[in-house]
């Protein structure tokens, strides 16, 4: 990893939530979501995060957003520490990094229009004058593939692709430096899957944004990214650029889950290697390695202790007996 | 080739407004042979889910209406039933699983009653040998301690497990036919391989043919026999999965599968079909993917073209599907 100043680094990130049992609600344990997690991300770069469901992705992405309180760690967002913002400090810092979700239907409003909206950020930021709202509203959704009369209309009048441009032209109104997009793309069939991809690669050219892109494709992930991060129980397993992890995987998790996605093609069929059971409980974690209890290649060591992730070749980070 | 247990003839269901006339499922037709696998593919909105609910004759209402058409099942025709006889059908001879499991799995009932609920139902079994038969077809779809789960909730349960438990409700009457309506979307990759692999054995083990709904282009690569792609209510392509993979005809489905990403390839820029599907409620005259289409001539704006057979067992909805090698 570079020493240049990162648009983006987290050191050690920890977000534990507390397991209460009985009515007096007492704290028997914890579920440790993210337990750990260090990386850098450079202006104009999108960073990828894969793993099974339950992972930690989303809790990851809500700590970032600092939607979550962290339970250890930094959050340094052009080298400041974020982590311990709050109230006014945190809302001014807000604007530099937005986020984009999941289910388009969900996350907008009904009952506000298309333009009420977008206009909530910069209205609550007070970047803009009201009499300007339209014609900066109208240039967004310009800039989304949307049209400038679709400001009057509602949510419901727009299909799932168009919803989600939606939240993409919201989030980009305050001109962020980051966006952190939480399976943005899962719930869209591929051709609106395509034109919202696109979307996001003009616009980090464009605008030199950097992206946090989740999402349970690895094709998607392998197009839209420059470096991806494979988690397991709450850990940054593998980290590296998209090349070396596609071409050659080091981490046996990141080895089945690539060989566990399908390509639509009838001809490479590739050898899958099939896990064997659930991911374990996060409120209790194995002991050594994470995912020892499920690795093909488990060692006697793994059941012991726990590698940490080191740079196994230039750029190579992984956390792994065998490397 | 064997004969189709499900023939869908000229369907049409629509949902009627006071100020307009939604056509959701717009003449479609559609054959299952017994155990053969079909996915059903195509752009959003364009009518797949309101073709497996008419299938099933669970269109929402008032709104909704099934206004033509034939669904055989075996020879009969499902729309000429009594609603008394349809629920003898669902269930028992055709079954559906649904894309949010946790919306068709009631949350309070245990895993075991609503198994049993379905085998009361349509099987003259007591309660205890009902309870058994839930237990078997737990351990058969793969849920480990079935004989503990039974006794669960959903909540406690996992995605995968939730959909394990959705295959074994739908599966415990050995149905003729399942549909299947994006039942992996929800889940990653590790646990879509294991439920893939459990529909394909409920097909080798039972010889059920399956309506595969997704969007998933690898999915319908892995697990088809044939695909049927459908666009603005209407199939415009069906064929075997090899021929759709390596010789697509229609300009819609090559635009299709050219908008996926690819997972062994590094590329540069993704291609993306121009435009948007046409409203539902105004289609236009001519060939509903015309304005997006990058073939289209004036024929096309003119006149709507017919599904036809281009070669055996391929059928196109397009004017020069078979004129010559066409390329987009
Ligand atoms: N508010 C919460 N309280 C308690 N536990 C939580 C909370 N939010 C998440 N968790 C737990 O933390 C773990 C990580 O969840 P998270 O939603 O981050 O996973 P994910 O990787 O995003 O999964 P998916 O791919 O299914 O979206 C899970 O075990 C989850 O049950
Ligand atoms: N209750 C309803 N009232 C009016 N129109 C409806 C209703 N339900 C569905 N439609 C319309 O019927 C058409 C077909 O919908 P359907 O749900 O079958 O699409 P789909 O192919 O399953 O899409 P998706 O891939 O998004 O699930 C769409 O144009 C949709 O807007
Ligand atoms: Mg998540
Ligand atoms: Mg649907």
């Amino acid at each position: 990893m570079t020493t240049a100043q990162a648009l983006l680094e987290v050191q050690d990130l920890k977000k534990y939530f507390p397991v209460q049992k009985g009515v007096l609600r007492r704290t028997v344990g914890y579920v440790k979501a993210v337990d750990g997690v260090s990386f850098r991300l450079q202006p104009g770069e999108t960073l990828g995060i894969v793993g099974e469901s339950g992972c930690g992705k989303s809790t990851l992405a809500r700590t970032i957003m600092r939607v979550l309180e962290p339970t250890a760690g930094k959050i340094l967002l052009d080298g400041q520490d974020i982590s311990q913002l709050s109230g006014k400090a945190l809302r001014r810092i807000r604007r530099k990094f937005q986020m984009v979700f999941q289910d388009p239907y969900a996350s907008l409003n009904p009952r506000m229009s298309v333009q009420d909206i977008i206009a909530e950020p910069l209205v609550v930021n007070g970047l803009v004058a009201a009499r300007d709202i339209p014609a900066v509203v109208a240039d967004l959704l310009e800039k989304v593939g949307l049209k400038a009369d679709d400001r009057q209309r509602y949510p419901h009048e727009f299909s799932g692709g168009q919803r989600q441009r939606i939240g993409i032209a919201r989030a980009i109104a305050v001109q962020p430096r980051l966006i952190v997009a939480d399976e943005a793309v899962s719930a869209l069939d591929v051709s609106i899957q395509a034109q919202i991809l696109n979307l996001m690669q003009g616009l980090k050219q464009e605008l030199g944004l950097s992206y946090v892109f989740i999402s349970h494709n690895l094709a998607v992930v392998r197009y839209i990214s420059d470096q991806v991060g494979v988690m397991y129980l709450g850990h940054l397993v593998e980290l590296t650029t998209k090349q070396a992890l596609y071409q050659q995987p080091l981490h046996p998790y990141s080895e089945a889950l690539l060989s566990a996605a399908l390509e639509p093609s009838r001809k490479h069929k590739r050898e899958r290697i099939l896990l064997r059971g659930d991911v374990p409980n996060p409120a209790h974690p194995p002991t050594g390695c994470p995912f020892h209890t499920r690795c093909p290649k488990v060692m006697d060591v793994c059941r012991q202790s726990r590698p940490t992730l080191r740079e196994a070749a230039p750029g190579h980070w992984v956390a792994c007996h065998l490397h | 080739m064997s004969e189709a247990v499900l023939s869908v003839r000229n369907l049409r269901t629509y949902f009627m407004y006071k100020d307009a006339e939604v056509h959701a499922v717009d003449g479609v037709d559609l054959d299952v042979r017994a155990g053969e696998i079909v996915c059903l593919v195509g752009e959003s909105g364009c009518g797949k889910s309101m073709t497996s609910l008419s299938i099933m004759r669970l269109v929402p209402q008032p709104a909704g209406r099934i206004v033509s058409g034939k669904i055989l099942l075996d020879g009969v025709d499902l729309l000429r039933l009594s609603e008394d006889e349809m629920t003898d059908v669902r269930g028992n001879q055709i079954s559906m699983i649904f894309q949010e499991p946790m919306t068709a799995l009631n949350p309070v009932l245990t895993v075991g009653d609503q198994i049993t609920e379905v085998l009361l139902r349509h099987r003259r079994m007591r309660k205890r040998e009902a309870w058994q038969r839930a237990v078997e077809m737990l351990e058969f779809v793969g849920v480990a301690r079935a004989a503990q789960i039974v006794h669960e909730y959903p909540h406690q349960l996992s995605g995968g497990m939730r959909q394990r438990v959705m295959i074994a409700m739908a599966m415990v009457c050995e149905p003729k036919l399942l549909i299947a309506d994006e039942p992996t979307t929800a889940l990653d990759v590790t646990i879509q391989a294991q439920v893939l692999d459990l529909m394909r054995k409920m097909r080798d083990d039972f010889g059920t043919a399956l309506i595969l709904i997704t969007h998933d282009l690898g999915v319908v690569a892995e697990m088809a026999d044939r695909v049927v792609v459908m666009y603005a209510g209407q199939v415009v392509e069906s064929t075997d999965a090899d021929t759709l993979f390596e010789e697509p005809s229609h300009p819609y489905t090559r635009g299709l599968l050219r908008s996926i990403p690819s997972l062994s390839d590094d590329t540069e820029t993704l291609y993306s079909i121009p435009g948007t599907v046409p409203d539902a409620a105004a289609f236009p005259e001519g060939c509903r993917f015309a304005d997006r289409c990058p073939l289209a001539q004036p024929e096309c704006l003119a006149t709507a073209p017919v599904l036809r057979e281009v070669r055996p067992g391929h059928w196109v909805r397009c004017h020069f599907a078979d004129k010559g090698s066409v390329s987009v």
